[in-house]
């Protein structure tokens, strides 16, 4: 994460020239103060704090953690044990935040995954981290062995008399398993597909007992909330969009990275300022504010607050906080195609318009593409998105055909212009000619006949 | 079979609630004594948890980390999601097949090198991410993989 003075960072504020790796630097700034704090109160009276904070989940549905955490039986109401998990499984495109607080800020993390235990009142708690973060799961390995040694994990918590355990349960490749349900049946060894709700987590999560799940980030921001108490929190940020976020900046942009700034600051803030704006000259055509799974906003609406409120006012969401930005030589049929693409290599295969509709959709965006689609083609790509759209268990095929239909409506003319010359005019000079995506790979024998480049 | 994959399996399992949690965690264990999952690795996995084979399967094919046929003893594995593909993926993974004169999805004929692309690895703002042997590697260019892979064949 770049460095910068003027912007708010709560997260991140002492990291810069620190290991906060290292428990005994991570004490030095504060570390597990807040946790003292919250063991020495009420397990009610931290989640009005949390509620005051009003911090709304991270991961990218935007629930608000103190009524989530609010929605679980407290113990003794039920016969079951209960459990916190934390959503390590970060892999919407384009976002690598929860990669970085894990890599730099893994106490901060640990912290937030104990309090929010002790506040629902678990004895366990499972981190489900994403396969390929290998050296996270070190970092991560290793923070819980001096929290463990320091008394912070474990057995009688800071001699609270409360147990904790912390299980982390590395995942094997599979964006679904970010979905809060299909991560669950992962966790508990099946294969990654989402569940019907309700019953919801709160009431029936892993191994069908109560169960709070929050995104890394969220959990991260526990301590500071603790810390600064929940309305101080909530003074930082927007109405209904309280604290900072770290955002992810990537594609066409001079400077990509993490960067953490208050709710509410201007995406242009964020894409030219901190971002140091398009590089080569080029210029700015579209960007994605919050993942691959959200609709896209074109140059003209770059002057937008990153905000859940003011994304919703231009039809999109602030999602996981990834910020994908295009320049003038992005084919947007072929965004279409390679986000669809993505979709349908990570759909699980459960619900009908998901499997077959996302099938449709890279099939016929490659027709446009092409130059091979009929006119009613693309009507066709905007009723399979239509069909998808509410008709499935998870957010999955929402989040395929939401932003295709977005790139439809928004760049119409591109779509018409490859039907009309019957090719992409861009002439094989778009950013994303020709990308060989993981689904065309399975079709390697198709492949095989294509010479090796020389 | 292996007692001490077995030992570890167990050891694992008493983690979890439920025994049937430490599926995943076996697999990868496995694997890593393998290299892939053959059949025998998937018997010992379920023989061990008291599942079937065809569980271990049927788990270890949704996840894309789990291979149920050979891979390289290297693993190339280049992101070409939509944040490294705009600065360049594509032009990456194409100095990685002509470097190692395979596509993308196949392994060479020594079994030194598993090439393949894969979705989003979670380094966008550093494209083009390509992991190698599950480090990443962040950004690459395409100049710079003619060293990776000399690197990887003994810096010859």
């Amino acid at each position: 994460m770049a460095s910068n003075e003027a912007r708010t960072e709560l997260l991140f504020a002492d990291a810069e020239g620190r290991d906060l790796t290292k428990l005994a630097e991570y004490e030095q700034v504060g570390g597990y103060a807040s946790l003292r704090k919250a063991l020495g109160m009420e397990r009610a009276a931290v989640l009005e704090e949390l509620l005051a904070a009003n911090v709304r989940g991270r991961g990218g549905a935007g629930f608000p953690m103190g009524r989530k955490a609010s929605f679980l039986p407290k113990p003794g109401e039920t016969p079951n044990p209960i459990y916190l998990v934390a959503n390590a499984d970060e892999s919407e495109p384009g976002t690598f935040k929860d990669r970085e607080i894990l890599a730099r800020l893994p106490h901060m993390f640990v912290e937030g995954v104990v309090i929010a235990s002790y506040v629902i009142g678990a004895n366990a708690a499972f981190i489900y981290l994403r396969g390929e973060y290998l050296t996270e799961f070190e970092i991560m390995r290793d923070a819980l062995e001096e929290a463990r040694a320091a008394g912070l994990v474990g057995t009688d918590v800071l001699g609270s008399g409360w147990d904790l355990t912390i299980v982390v349960h590395r995942g094997a490749g599979a964006y679904i398993c970010g979905e809060e349900t299909a991560l669950l049946e992962s966790l508990e060894g099946k294969r990654g597909q989402p569940r019907s709700k309700p019953p919801f987590p709160a009431i029936s999560g892993v191994y069908a007992s109560p169960t709070l799940i929050n995104n890394v980030e969220t959990l991260a921001t526990v301590p500071k909330i603790v810390e600064l108490g929940g309305a101080k929190y909530a003074k930082f940020g927007v109405e209904n969009s309280a604290g900072t976020r770290v955002f992810s900046l990537s594609g066409n942009v001079v400077n990509g990275g993490n960067y953490e700034v208050e709710l509410g600051t201007n995406l242009r803030e964020l894409v030219y300022d901190i971002g140091g704006g398009i590089p080569d000259g080029r210029a700015l055509k579209a960007i994605i504010p919050g993942g691959s799974s959200v609709p896209v906003l074109t140059a003209d609406e770059v002057d937008t607050r990153l905000d859940f409120d003011s994304m919703a006012e231009r039809g999109t969401m602030l999602g996981s906080g990834a910020v994908i930005v295009m320049d003038d030589r992005c084919c947007m049929v072929q965004l279409g195609l390679r986000v669809a693409q993505f979709y349908m290599h990570e759909s699980c295969g459960k619900c009908t318009p998901c499997r077959e509709g996302t099938r449709w959709m890279v099939s016929i965006l490659r027709k446009i593409e092409d130059g091979e689609a009929s006119q009613g083609e693309l009507d066709l790509l905007l009723s399979v998105c239509d069909r998808i759209l509410g008709n499935c268990l998870c957010p999955l095929g929402d989040a395929a055909a939401m932003p295709v239909a977005s790139y439809v409506a928004k760049f119409r003319s591109e779509f018409q212009q490859h039907i009309d010359e019957g090719g992409c005019p861009f002439h094989g000079e778009s950013t994303l000619d020709r990308v060989l995506a993981p689904v065309d790979q399975h079709h390697a024998l198709i492949r095989s006949e294509i010479e090796v480049p020389a | 079979m292996s007692s001490a994959l077995y030992d570890e399996i167990q050891t694992i399992a008493a983690r979890y609630p439920q025994r049937l949690s430490a599926v995943m965690p076996a697999l990868r264990l496995a694997q890593e004594r393998y290299g892939w999952l053959p059949p025998d690795a998937l018997r010992e996995v379920a023989e061990a948890l008291d599942v079937t084979p065809a569980y271990c399967r049927a788990v270890a094919s949704f996840y894309d980390m789990f291979h149920l046929e050979p891979v390289g003893r290297h693993m190339i594995e280049v992101c070409t999601n939509v944040s490294c593909a705009l600065v360049g993926a594509q032009q990456v993974l194409e100095g990685f097949e002509s470097e190692l004169g395979i596509h993308a999805g196949e392994t060479s004929e020594d079994g030194e090198f598993t090439l393949r692309t894969i979705e989003c690895a979670g380094g966008c703002g550093w494209g083009t991410v390509v992991s190698v042997d599950h480090r990443y590697r962040e950004p690459v260019r395409p100049e710079d993989v003619t060293a990776i892979v000399e690197e990887l064949r003994g810096g010859e």
